[in-house]
């Protein structure tokens, strides 16, 4: 991962929080002291079932908030990996949510990995914090997110109107976190030739 | 002995002869309006909504300060006021064209929102400015300049009865019909005015005051035709009365 | 100095209203505009002040028309076809002479269009939109911190020139967040504008607000005095009080190529200028950041200097125009758009670029 800018795709079902989990990295960047950009896809598309949202995290003053060929696809079902796979950037991640997504042939030129988000949530006891697994996960891989400091600001970004699921987002985000730092997933090419062989 | 001056220009009121026709009713109305307001001591404390129509120019009648509103627009400029200036009495003075077909919808709200504004409605069943065209309140059969065969209420519908519609609203606190075509409408009329203001002063609510007028220039009739023809014909499609009090003002 | 906040660009738009003294909204739901009623309903109660969604954008408008008459900052907000209905109330109010700030978060016309991101109001904006002999000043921010610093300045300017000001904002600058600093808030007594209907501060005699001039003399001396003041606010932007506020250049000095943008295509041309340079293509970005007044004598003065300018807009070409009234046939101006909704990639700008730069 580039140690200058993040360019991210967040993109799931509409009501798995995709929106928020964009907000939760681009709030953990600004916090960070970097450069950030956040641009949901809107309007029908809301209405259509599937949501998908856009977040630059950069050292630099960002130009052109808009992304064509990202460096990560975070993709909380199936007809994300579709849409957006073929977009990522040559070296770059695919992460995705293993508890919807079964494990295919993907292209062999990124980082593969397989988050098994619904399901950790579920443990948790809430299906909907699987966006906080995300999070946490991707924290783990960025070079521009404080995990400890987004730990502490985490509880003040939770709406007011939601503020009895602070503690169970919170613990959603450190499993993430904790899930990518056991797997070592940071030794991505394991991963994907792992899948190769399938 | 001495003299009594019983009649006097209002002192809310300017010098400005009128430009209306001869026989119109713009100036009896604008009159009543001084009056009341004098009576009120609110005329250092108004703020009058000119329409467009024959009465644009309306603010050269009167000494306070007046917005000149776009066609129909009128309670939509009030509201903006009002929500301003909460401790000044504001009215609209509009025509039938311009309240009740192109700003029908300004009207509707405001009235239903309960804006603290006391709108009078000119309703003479005809365009004037323009020449005489069909308005809202046409009366079946009237002829016009666009409508020479006679309204056709299958081709154009039946004349709007804004008082009643109105009334039928939960905010308004004072609907009601006045007509100046006799010395008694006139007294009531002025009555009406003066109940309007005051309900607004006391912050009661929106006010709706309609007065049935004659246009000789545009009925091609002379002034006492027309308020026969106003008596015969007009005020059985558009009755004289109150059509909501919910304080119960005209009983006193 | 307030930490940044990550804030979306239609609802920082509210909150640096009410820091700028605005304690007036009147608007009509549309996306993809719609955070902004959304968050004033809830923001101005908060300050004593009144939200109220009007029966339309022509009531709306028209309910501004009343408030600025009275005295009041008052703004108005919608999106591209919202803003057609509005165009009745902006003619009063600029004929009027009083000064409100309309936000239009432009989407894709004509017609309904859509509701995806566009530059396609161009020309209702700097050129009026309404009837009759007048302007607007038209403010083009790019990004959201921009959004929060031109919101107050449009109050500012519309008090000033007592004019209304137009905040043209695409849909993507609305719907996106970015960090921003939120300014310290400005006062604002009600009572500061001596011509103002209902004001106790006045300077003798009545107020009166009114654009109706039957004689042909009278109505000609208004239009010759609206036509003064614009030629006075002309001059503030290109070499007065407005400068910064008017233009903004980026690695023109040895360019040899010069692109033209606003909003956030600017953004997305920064990026291109970037990748152009990398290739050793001398390309360099003018973003006029006022549309009206346009920053003509900075164009002009660059076609001296630069071989071509490519103009790249959200549109089928409008802002090209006036890019071509700027540099006058000195030098050829290109165009590159796509419209509909789509916003274009800095891949296929770049290559637009390329085939320019090299023809062959």
């Amino acid at each position: 991962m580039s140690a200058e800018v993040e360019r991210i795709i967040l993109a799931g079902f509409g009501g798995q929080g995709i929106l928020f989990l964009g907000k939760i990295l681009a709030e953990a960047g600004m916090r960070n002291g970097k450069h950030v950009s956040w641009i949901p896809s809107y309007g029908p598309e809301m209405r259509g079932g599937t949501a998908n949202c856009t977040v630059i995290i950069s050292e630099h003053p960002i130009a052109s908030p808009l992304v064509t060929v990202p460096d990560t696809v975070i993709a909380m079902n199936r007809p994300s990996v579709a849409k957006f796979n073929v977009r990522i950037k040559a070296g770059g991640m695919l992460m995705y949510n293993s508890s919807l997504i079964e494990r295919q042939e993907f292209r062999d030129d990124i980082r593969l990995v397989e988050i098994p988000a619904s399901e950790i949530a579920d443990e948790l006891g809430n299906a909907r914090v699987a966006n906080l697994v995300m999070a946490g996960a991707y924290a783990k891989f960025s070079k521009l997110i404080d995990y400890e400091g987004m730990v502490k600001a985490l509880p003040q970004l939770i709406p007011a109107s939601k503020k009895e699921l602070a503690e169970i987002n919170l613990a959603a985000f450190e499993r993430g976190y904790q899930y990518v730092k056991e797997k070592k997933y940071m030794f991505g090419r394991y991963v994907y030739s792992v899948f190769k062989g399938i | 002995m001495t003299m009594e001056q019983v009649f006097a220009r209002p002192k809310c009121m300017t010098k400005t002869p009128f430009h209306y026709c001869p026989g119109c009713d713009h100036g009896v109305v604008h009159r009543l309006i001084g009056e009341s307001l004098d009576e009120l001591e609110l005329g250092d404390k108004t703020i009058g909504v000119a329409p467009v129509g024959c009465s644009v120019f309306a603010f050269d009648y009167f000494t306070f300060d007046f917005n000149q509103a776009a066609h129909g627009r009128a309670p939509a400029v009030a509201t903006g006021i009002k929500r301003v200036r909460p401790d000044h009495i504001v009215f609209t003075y509009q025509g039938d064209g311009d309240l009740a077909a192109i700003g029908t919808a300004e009207i509707i709200h405001a009235a239903n929102r309960g804006e603290k504004i006391t709108v009078i409605f000119i309703n003479n069943a005809i365009y004037g400015m323009t020449g005489g065209q069909m308005a809202p309140t046409t009366l079946v059969g009237m002829k016009t300049a666009t409508s020479p065969y006679g309204r056709d209420a299958q081709l154009c519908g039946n004349p709007i009865k804004m008082a009643e519609m109105l009334a039928t609203l939960e905010a308004p606190v004072y609907v009601t019909r006045v007509s100046v075509n006799t010395p008694a409408n006139l007294m009531k009329a002025k009555k009406a005015l003066k109940n309007a203001f005051r309900l607004q002063k006391e912050g009661k609510g929106f006010t709706f005051v309609e007065v049935v007028c004659i246009c000789p220039t545009n009925w091609g009739k002379t002034p006492n035709d027309a308020h026969k023809w106003l008596a015969e014909k007009m005020l059985p499609v558009f009755p004289l009365g109150t059509y909501k009090d919910v304080l119960g003002v005209d009983k006193g | 100095m307030a930490d940044k906040v990550l804030m979306k660009g239609n609802e920082v738009i509210g909150e640096a209203a009410v820091l700028a003294g605005c304690r007036y909204y009147f608007g009509y739901p549309i996306t993809p505009q719609s955070e902004i009623p959304a968050y004033l309903s809830r923001r101005l109660p908060e300050v004593e002040g009144v939200f109220l969604q009007a029966e339309s954008e022509v009531a709306a408008i028209n309910m501004v028309y009343g408030a600025a008459s009275a005295g009041a900052r008052v703004m108005t907000s919608s999106s591209s076809p919202g803003v057609s209905l509005k165009q009745e109330g902006l003619s009063y109010i600029a004929g009027a002479e009083l000064p409100c700030v309309v936000v239009n978060v432009v989407r894709g016309g004509p017609g309904l269009g859509n509701i995806s991101p566009a530059q396609s109001d161009y020309w209702q904006a700097t050129r009026g939109g309404g009837h009759g002999d007048y302007r607007t000043l038209v403010l083009a921010p790019n990004s959201v911190q921009e959004i929060a610093d031109m919101t107050i300045a449009a109050f500012e300017l519309a008090d000033r020139f007592r004019n209304p000001v137009l905040l043209l904002v695409d849909g993507i600058l609305g719907q996106m967040m970015e960090p921003v600093q939120l300014p310290a808030p400005l006062s604002y007594d009600l009572n500061q504008k001596p011509w103002a209907l209902g004001n106790p501060n006045r300077k003798g005699g009545r107020n009166l607000c009114s654009t109706i001039f039957l004689d042909v003399e009278q109505l000609e001396e208004h239009n010759w005095h609206l036509y003064q003041k614009y030629q006075v606010v002309t001059d503030e932007f290109a070499k007065g009080a407005y400068q910064h506020l008017a233009v903004e250049t980026h690695a023109v000095d040895d360019a040899e190529i010069i692109l033209v943008g606003y909003g956030i295509i600017s953004r997305i041309l920064k990026t291109v200028v970037e990748k152009a340079r990398k290739r050793g293509i001398k390309a360099g970005l003018v973003r006029p950041k006022t549309l009206w007044p346009f920053p003509s004598q900075v164009l002009a003065d660059l076609a001296a200097r630069t071989k071509q300018f490519l103009v790249v807009e959200m549109s089928c070409g409008q802002m090209v125009e006036d890019v071509k009234l700027a540099v006058n046939g000195r030098k050829p101006v290109f165009f590159f758009g796509r419209t509909g909704g789509t916003v274009p990639s800095d891949f296929e700008i770049l290559n637009e670029v390329d085939k320019l730069v090299r023809p062959d």
